[in-house]
């Protein structure tokens, strides 16, 4: 958990994402987000798949317009840039994929894949220049700088995932939104990555958004965690207050389906199940959802209500 | 471990302490790739070269280009005669050592007449092959790209064009256009384009969702480069593949138009017009529609077979299916 300087880095106000999916019904995707997270920091976002969370990443760096809403970035409404502002402010915010075997284009070399965004900032002057810093950044992430012309199919998930870290950080950004950077990887490669992430978070002073559904991995990495459910956000609070003290019934569900590495105490877990209400996030368009309020319990601890 | 024991009857060999040496964990040399780096090209061509069949195609398709090229100027060096030149006093002559595929009705050389054919029935193919990729990739890029409405209205222009019968359509233009090698490629190219672009259209649409080209799009990257920087290379195995497929079928119907007399116009020869010639008096010269026929099922031949080996070379997965 990196260097925190108490600034808000990132600031989401109302962020909302429909697909039309036909016949007059849109898919809520993301609706109604807020949130903040402060320079240095670690947000962790934990919800079942297809409640929205890599929906709300992708939206929040600008892949997807939003439907409505605003993400700040120091101070900047990144939705009201115009295009060419918008590119530079990529520079700032850079994203790391699920899926390492997806993310690689097969027919570029890793040199290309690093120093495309080099390419595109205009970032290298020369071509040594541009071979340096690949170096460094291969380097940094710990892998061969041998392989700066090989082919992604030449290498294992991890080194891979290792890949698309180093591309992250060749814009030297400053926000780095992690969309389940560990879940296609083997538990012992996992480790790594979590760490290697962690380490360059202080050298560099990152600030993540941590999107899994590993519940005790983001326990580990993040400082606050939230937790979304059918694209709105249920709770938000640090990870020490949300894992010991759920308020919200499904962070309760969700908590309770952590297996625990004791047998003793697992034979005795139960599951807290939760039948959902409301039928999911397909709604007709014209129908407006309330948009849920959201109170603060304890200091810092923020449920959705009612609940 | 019991089991293992139990089948492995042999004992073990005492060993002491002094018989191990610890290995020094070198990180460097631990994750060293041994394997030559080939780029997606080099495995392509490795695989083709395998396919004794495709192979076999390629190496027919460079003899009849060479054929196509230099067989008429070996018959004008050799015996001085060129497709035009005509000998009243021998024609409808068989093979002989004169004219290695006899004469026709006018005494024209068919040896020279068969490779001028060949060279232009392959400057057609590859012409409209040509003219369909670069419509094709243009139309159905766009199409792929922007999806939407944009797709919706485009693949409806391209849906009407293709029900019209295309024969009709063509034969139309060369009636109305007076008949030449532009215009028997433009009445090719006219609807030949519509296959290739939603070859092209389908590939950007399963490839532009690919996280690394939204990974492109994080790091700021612009419509040319997402274009032709990811989508097209690597929708190029597809695209080669119908390429390869589309040469022969603009031969054939470049043949089948010159048979019907709609094609190139004498003294030019095409291997179409040349059977068509043929046709008045082929029970008694067949050697006059024998040579071209043959050609031309060569060449269909030998670039389907090219074209299935490209398309197993391409794309590994697809083979056996």
């Amino acid at each position: 958990m990196g260097v925190q300087t108490g600034k808000n880095l990132i600031e989401v106000e109302g962020l909302k994402k429909y697909f039309n999916v036909g016949k007059g019904k849109v898919l809520k995707a993301v609706d109604n987000l807020n949130f903040y997270i402060r320079e240095g920091e670690t947000l962790g976002m934990v919800g079942e798949s297809g409640c929205g969370k890599s929906t709300a990443g992708r939206t929040i760096l600008r892949l997807y317009e939003p439907t409505a809403g605003s993400v700040r970035f120091n101070g900047t409404d990144i939705y009201k840039l115009s295009p060419g502002k918008m590119k530079a402010m990529r520079r700032d915010m850079q994203m790391i994929f699920q899926d390492p075997y997806a993310s690689l284009n097969p027919r570029f070399t890793v040199s290309d894949i690093i120093g495309e965004a080099l390419d595109i900032h205009n970032m290298a002057g020369s071509k040594g220049e541009r071979k340096k810093r690949i170096e460094e950044l291969l380097d940094l992430v710990g892998l061969n700088t041998d392989h700066a012309t090989r082919y992604p199919h030449e290498f294992s998930g991890g080194q891979r995932q290792r890949i698309g870290i180093a591309r992250a950080l060749a814009v030297n950004p400053k926000f780095i939104i992690c969309d389940e950077p560990i879940s296609a990887l083997d538990v012992s490669i996992q480790a790594q990555v979590v760490n290697l992430l962690q380490e360059l978070q202080e050298r560099l002073g990152l600030t993540y958004l941590f999107i899994a559904h590993d519940l005790s991995m983001v326990k580990h990495i993040s400082d606050r965690v939230a937790v979304m459910y059918l694209g709105k956000m249920v709770e938000l609070a640090t990870s020490e207050e949300l894992y010991s003290n759920p308020v919200h019934p499904y962070t309760k569900s969700l908590l309770s389906a952590i297996p625990v590495p004791d047998p003793e105490v697992e034979s005795q877990r139960k599951r807290i199940l939760m039948t959902a209400e409301g039928g999911g996030p397909i709604r007709s368009a014209d129908e407006q959802t309330e948009d849920t309020a959201m109170v603060e319990v304890s200091p810092g601890h923020w449920v959705a209500t009612p609940y | 471990m019991a089991n293992e024991n139990k089948a492995n009857k042999q004992p073990l060999p005492t060993l002491s302490a002094a018989d191990f040496a610890p290995v020094d964990i070198n990180q460097h040399e631990s994750e060293v790739i041994k394997r030559e780096s080939l780029t997606a090209w080099r495995d392509t061509w490795e695989r083709l070269r395998s396919n004794k069949i495709a192979m076999g195609g390629l190496v027919v398709l460079v003899l009849i280009v060479i054929g196509a090229i230099i067989g008429p100027l070996i018959a004008q060096w050799v015996h001085g005669y060129n497709y035009k030149s005509n000998d009243l006093s021998a024609t409808n002559q068989p093979p002989s050592s004169l004219h290695w595929f006899g004469t026709d009705d006018l005494g024209r050389d068919m040896f020279v007449r068969t490779w001028m054919g060949a060279r232009i029935s392959l400057i057609i193919g590859l012409a409209a092959a040509l003219i369909d990729l670069l419509i094709g990739v243009i139309y159905g890029g766009i199409m792929g790209y922007f999806g939407g409405r944009v797709d919706t209205i485009m693949n409806k222009f391209s849906e009407i064009l293709y029900a019209i019968p295309y024969l009709l359509v063509t034969i139309l233009l060369l009636v109305v256009l007076k008949p030449s090698l532009g215009t028997i490629i433009l009445a090719l190219t006219i609807t030949g384009w519509i296959n290739m672009s939603w070859i092209v259209r389908g590939e950007i649409m399963k490839l532009k969702n690919r996280e690394y080209v939204l990974a492109s799009r994080s790091m700021g990257a612009g419509t040319g480069r997402l274009l032709f920087r990811h989508l097209l290379p690597n929708a190029s195995g597809p695209i080669i593949v119908t390429l390869t497929l589309s040469v022969p079928n603009a031969i054939f119907a470049e043949s089948f138009l010159s048979f019907l007399g709609l094609g190139v116009q004498a003294p030019i020869s095409s291997l179409g017009s040349m059977v068509e010639n043929a046709l008045t008096g082929w029970m008694f010269f067949p050697w006059r529609m024998l040579f071209p026929a043959l050609l031309i099922s060569i060449i269909m031949l030998a670039f389907n077979l090219l074209g299935d080996g490209l398309r197993d070379a391409l794309d590994p997965s697809l083979k056996n299916k």
